[in-house]
């Protein structure tokens, strides 16, 4: 016990942040996936879709992200089904951002001008055709600043994945300071961090937010 | 042009047409009829249900009672073909909506490429000739937002033109254009239809109703208060058409 950090200790570190990094660009992705469905879902002409989104998008937000977690990896491995920490941990992550990426989408998409859905109808478009090749394509400009800032969350809330012996950054940090006893410098150093992989993210977004700004004129002229 | 339908049968019909919103009812019994080649001009006062007309021959309103017939196709139908309704029937909106994050070039060659699957080049050849009719053959690749509003209308024209349709549908084009901008774009239409193009327009321009059109429908509380050619508009027979006249100069 006791001691002083080390190289070892940094390089620990070091890995859990490359984790927490892995872990986000799977929630994210996984996320963005079922997210897009649940977006399309949540506008489409079918009522039960609609419905059923909905209730998917209601109950996970209306849900503590730790709360999914543990249902995931203690919750599933009670009824036999025993999931790794990165899997169980992918897993309610993913769901947790699909529900919150499904609603910005939506918005983004019913934020695209009506007239925009109508112009495209009366040119003889599929409904397919009207969402890939005219909604769509706007939409995304509307959604990107929203999703890069909702991105600072997924980074920031893979931290609870801890909680299931995933080791992550703060994780990591956790397991030093198991052995060094110094929480205020370590978990300094794991803020830093945590700040230094958000704050270019938060810079990002507010950068496409000004640029969108500018853009507003584009997609509704008048 | 030939067509499948004998030239005698009309365009687009409308037979006793019913539509409401909620309790308000829009149109009471709409009936008019447009010959190939003609012009015809919606025309009334704000909430007259003329627009609610027009966007009925286009399936964009459901009617509730009556036929419309477009092409030979019946529109009230409950399996009408939408897509090759909207094959024949161009439509022109107020307020332009050419897509915005598309060069005017791609607005134009969307729908031939997708719906008729034209090859590119054919389109990009097609999409040259109707910016020509519509002079703007310099703007092929701007983006609509470097258009003034009348481009921007006269590029709308020019996209519905491109899917070569049977019938132009022209709801109020000019309504949100100031006189000098007005001009140019009825200037376009004006060639349209000495090239014979059938067109039903929605229009508060009364001068420009009466220099093109081959028939007037005077609207008046969801009903065809008045009909006839264009030089009704100089002897109104009724005095809701009189006093609209009077004041829609």
């Amino acid at each position: 016990m006791g001691g002083h950090l080390n190289p070892n200790h940094l390089i620990f570190l070091g890995q859990g942040a490359l984790w927490t990094i892995g872990l986000s660009a799977i929630a994210l992705i996984g996320g963005g996936i079922v997210g897009f469905a649940v977006a399309l879902a949540r506008i489409s002409p079918l009522k039960t879709l609609r419905l059923c989104s909905g209730a998917y998008v209601q109950i996970v937000q209306g849900t503590p992200l730790l709360v999914i977690l543990f249902l995931g990896y203690f919750g599933l491995s009670a009824i036999g089904l025993s999931l790794s920490p990165l899997t169980a941990a992918s897993a309610s992550l993913s769901i947790y951002v699909a529900a919150y990426l499904g609603e910005i989408w939506r918005g983004a998409i019913q934020s695209v001008p009506k007239p925009q859905w109508e112009a495209a109808e009366g040119l003889a478009l599929s409904r397919t055709q009207r969402m890939m090749m005219v909604i769509l394509p706007q939409a995304v400009r509307i959604a990107t600043p929203p999703t890069v800032g909702f991105m600072v969350q997924i980074v920031k809330n893979t931290s609870l994945a801890s909680v299931v012996g995933f080791v992550e950054l703060m994780r990591s940090g956790q397991i030093i300071n198991n052995s060094l006893f110094e929480p205020f410098l370590i978990y300094a150093i794991i803020a830093l961090v945590y700040f230094a992989m958000c704050y270019p993210l938060s810079l990002f977004s507010q950068r496409l937010e000004r640029r969108m700004g500018r853009g507003r004129a584009r997609l509704q002229p008048a | 042009m030939q067509h499948t339908t004998s030239s005698a049968a009309p365009i687009v019909s409308l037979r006793d047409v019913q539509k409401s919103f909620g309790p308000l009812k829009v149109l009471d019994g709409v009936s008019f009829t447009v010959a190939r080649g003609e012009v015809l001009a919606l025309i009334g006062r704000s909430g007259s249900g003329k627009s609610t007309a027009l966007r009925c021959i286009d399936h964009f309103e459901t009617i509730d009672g009556g036929e419309i017939t477009v092409c030979g196709r019946r529109v009230d139908a409950p399996d009408v073909d939408l897509r090759a309704l909207r094959q024949d029937v161009g439509i022109v909106f107020q307020s332009y909506n050419l897509f915005p994050h598309l060069t005017i070039e791609q607005n134009i060659t969307l729908a031939p490429r997708a719906v008729k699957r034209m090859p590119l080049t054919e389109a990009k050849a097609l999409a040259r000739e109707v910016l020509a009719q519509v002079g703007l053959e310099e703007k092929l690749h701007a983006y609509p937002e470097q258009l003034s509003g009348g481009q921007q209308q006269r590029a709308a024209i020019a996209r519905s033109l491109a899917m070569q349709p049977k019938v132009m549908l022209f709801d109020e084009v000019t309504s949100a254009l100031d006189p000098e901008l007005t001009g140019e774009v009825l200037k376009v239409i004006e060639r349209l239809a000495a090239d014979g193009m059938t067109m039903v327009m929605v229009t508060h321009e009364m001068a420009f109703a009466k220099g093109i059109a081959d028939h007037i429908v005077f609207m008046h509380r969801g009903k065809v208060h008045e009909t006839g050619p264009a030089s009704m508009l100089a002897s109104p027979q009724t005095p809701e058409l009189a006093q609209f006249v009077g004041t829609g100069l």
